[in-house]
């Protein structure tokens, strides 16, 4: 066991500074309205540091800083770009535990996770986007003997990124690394819960990169988030989180004649199909973590597993285990390193929390676990924590059916293949599902179909480079986390040229 | 009878949003992250259309704040009465109130089968 002491304490890996302002033009840039706001850790709710409180004059700064370097980032050659690429990813590298321990204490989650996944998963995806670029090939079709058309990739141009709070850095990363390496521009809105780790981040990359690629304006949605989502000047929108501002910015894009790329969330079914019970066997012990996988990242995670569906035939023994594997999760202090669990990433989302446990309980739902906040004494009193819930109940329920991105799972029966199907699709959603079956056959038939973007067949939360990530139906458009990301951050050159001398033949 | 209400507290923040930004609405959202939370735009701002459901009309000192929620999420909600409360906090998509360090909230409660009848039939 090892416990990291807090930012700034004497023997921490890390500091946070007193206060942040914009990132813009290479440069830090007081907010023009010269108002700041206060962050607080969810570990304590003591705010740490302040951050500037940006406004559609920052915005337009910051545009101004991307437009003004977008003609020549735009013209550097695959390999420069991508040997920048590999720099971020070896000075983050370089600098883990520091960047690790910042997350933890800005988002809440447990540093054994920024240490094992968050971080290391951001490096990799620069090493992979800037290993991508360089294979990207063209086109050339010949379309007869003398018309050839050449098909080229080239940039947006400036690109707006709008960032969630749950992998502060991770997720930055995911929108990051694609538009810089196709060639773009970018200005960049942190949440407003988890303004600062990306910060401490870019204390490490920011000479790496020429003026004005990377602009971070910081501030609240409504007056940072829209000006940059609205403006004329993007000529792309990326956005990770619920789906009315999704549906806002779309609407926004639509004013503008602008792609979007929109990740909104889910409601992920994880399915045991009654064959993984038939042996206590490792495999046995892998699907009861499956199970309790709804609890990674406190189940802040758009594809939390948070509706298990367990087959009648094995329902009451699998549950029993599950239940027990769920009360041996150890909840505490995030940068304790034994630490399994630790603290919601806001008030607000630790009130929205618990008025969901309310109307499960309303509705009718069984309390298997947990179903409280959690008060872990002394200065974590403060802080946001709630104890790992499984919930017994009817996939009709509320709690069934909306992403209450905690750490609470809710629990139904099915009789059979078509019903786990059936049950599996009755939502709105379409992000990330579970299959958990022996029978490789069973497997695939519910991996297809499942109406889910991401189907984990015997594993769960798994988040490589190289495997694409977006969802079905309500949860969005686009697939991250691939390179055909790329896609979605370049436009095609088409370039029909004729090699013949003679005229076409109309006039 | 009524799907929506809303706390004094939140009546409050709304007449406080109101003097800034003029007209009020609401939109339940859904999904990720700031879901699962009413966002609160200026009346307008966001384009409800077809694929929306009006759950009613908040009336604070005579003047209505309508409250939608999307048809479909409205399907597997239409059970639950909604009350709109407020709370500290941080965030939430583009929703007017969050730069004061509140949020908006939706408490739930069953609808009564008075209310479900109705309300629902």
């Amino acid at each position: 066991m090892a416990e990291y002491a807090a930012p700034g304490q004497p023997g921490s890996v890390v500091s946070y500074l007193g206060r942040y302002d914009h990132f813009i033009g290479g440069e830090y840039v007081a907010p023009a309205k010269g108002n700041y706001f206060e962050n607080p850790s969810p570990v304590t709710g003591q705010a740490f540091t302040e951050i500037a409180r940006g406004t559609s004059e920052d915005v337009e700064r910051a545009l101004d800083a991307a437009h003004g370097a977008a003609r020549a980032w735009g013209r550097t050659s695959p390999t420069e770009r991508a040997n920048v690429l590999n720099r971020i990813a070896d000075r983050i590298e370089q600098n883990l535990e520091a960047i690790a321990v910042a997350e933890c204490w800005e988002n809440g989650k447990a540093v054994r996770e920024t240490l094992n996944a968050d971080i290391p998963l951001a490096i990799d995806h620069f090493r992979y986007f800037a290993g991508v670029i360089r294979a990207q090939e063209g086109g050339i079709s010949q379309i007869d003997q003398d018309l050839v058309a050449y098909h080229f990739q080239e940039p947006l141009g400036v690109v707006g990124q709008i960032i969630p709070w749950n992998f502060p850095i991770l997720m930055a990363t995911w929108k990051l690394a694609p538009a810089l390496a196709a060639g773009n521009c970018v200005v960049l809105k942190p949440a407003e819960q988890t303004p600062a780790s990306i910060h401490v981040l870019l204390s490490f990359i920011a000479d790496l990169l020429p003026p004005g690629v990377l602009n971070i304006v910081n501030g609240f949605g409504v007056e940072a988030g829209k000006p940059l989502a609205s403006s004329s000047r993007i000529a792309k929108i990326a956005f990770t989180g619920e789906t009315t501002t999704g549906r806002l910015i779309m609407q926004y894009a639509s004013e503008n004649i602008i792609p979007v790329t929109l990740e909104l969330g889910g409601k992920s079914p994880n399915i045991f199909f009654e064959d993984v019970a038939s042996s206590r066997d490792a495999f046995y012990d892998k699907a009861l973590e499956g199970f309790t996988m709804f609890a990674l990242n406190q189940g802040e995670v758009c594809t939390c597993p948070s509706r298990a569906l367990i087959q009648s035939s094995i329902y009451d023994g699998f549950l029993f285990d599950a239940t027990e594997r769920t009360k041996a999760i150890k909840q505490g202090n995030p940068l304790d390193t034994d630490t399994m669990i630790g603290a919601q990433a806001s008030n607000d989302q630790l009130e929205k929390i618990l008025s969901y446990i309310d109307i499960g309980k309303q509705e009718g739902a069984k309390v298997l676990t947990g179903g409280e906040r959690a008060d872990l004494g002394g200065d974590l009193s403060g802080g946001y924590y709630v104890q790992p819930t499984i919930f017994e109940g009817d996939n009709k329920m509320r709690i069934f059916q909306e992403e209450i991105f905690g750490p609470v799972v809710s629990v139904c029966r099915f009789d059979d293949y078509d019903d786990a199907v059936k049950t599996a699709n009755d939502t709105l959603y379409g992000l990330g599902a579970g299959v958990w079956s022996r029978d490789g056959a069973t497997a695939y038939r519910a991996g297809r179909d499942i109406q889910a973007g991401r189907v984990w067949v015997n594993n769960y939360h798994a988040y490589p480079a190289h495997a694409a990530f977006g969802g079905y139906k309500d949860s969005g458009i686009g697939r991250e986390n691939h390179k055909m990301m790329l896609d979605h951050y370049q436009q095609t050159k088409n370039l029909l040229v004729s090699y013949s001398q003679n005229a076409q033949g109309f006039f | 009878m009524d799907r929506v209400a809303l706390t004094p507290e939140a009546a409050d923040l709304v007449r406080r949003l109101r003097a800034d930004h003029g007209p009020l609405m609401f939109h339940q959202s859904g999904g990720c992250c700031d879901g699962s939370a009413p966002m609160c735009y200026p009346a307008g701002e966001f384009r409800t259309g077809g694929s929306d459901v009006h759950l009613g009309d908040l009336v604070v000192d005579d003047e209505a704040v309508p409250v939608w929620m999307s048809g479909k999420q409205f399907e597997y909600w239409r059970h639950t009465h909604l009350t709109i409360d407020v709370v500290p906090g941080r965030g939430g998509g583009f929703s007017l109130e969050a730069p004061l360090g509140v949020r908006f909230l939706i408490r739930s409660r069953l609808l009564t089968d008075e209310e479900s009848l109705a309300l629902n039939s």
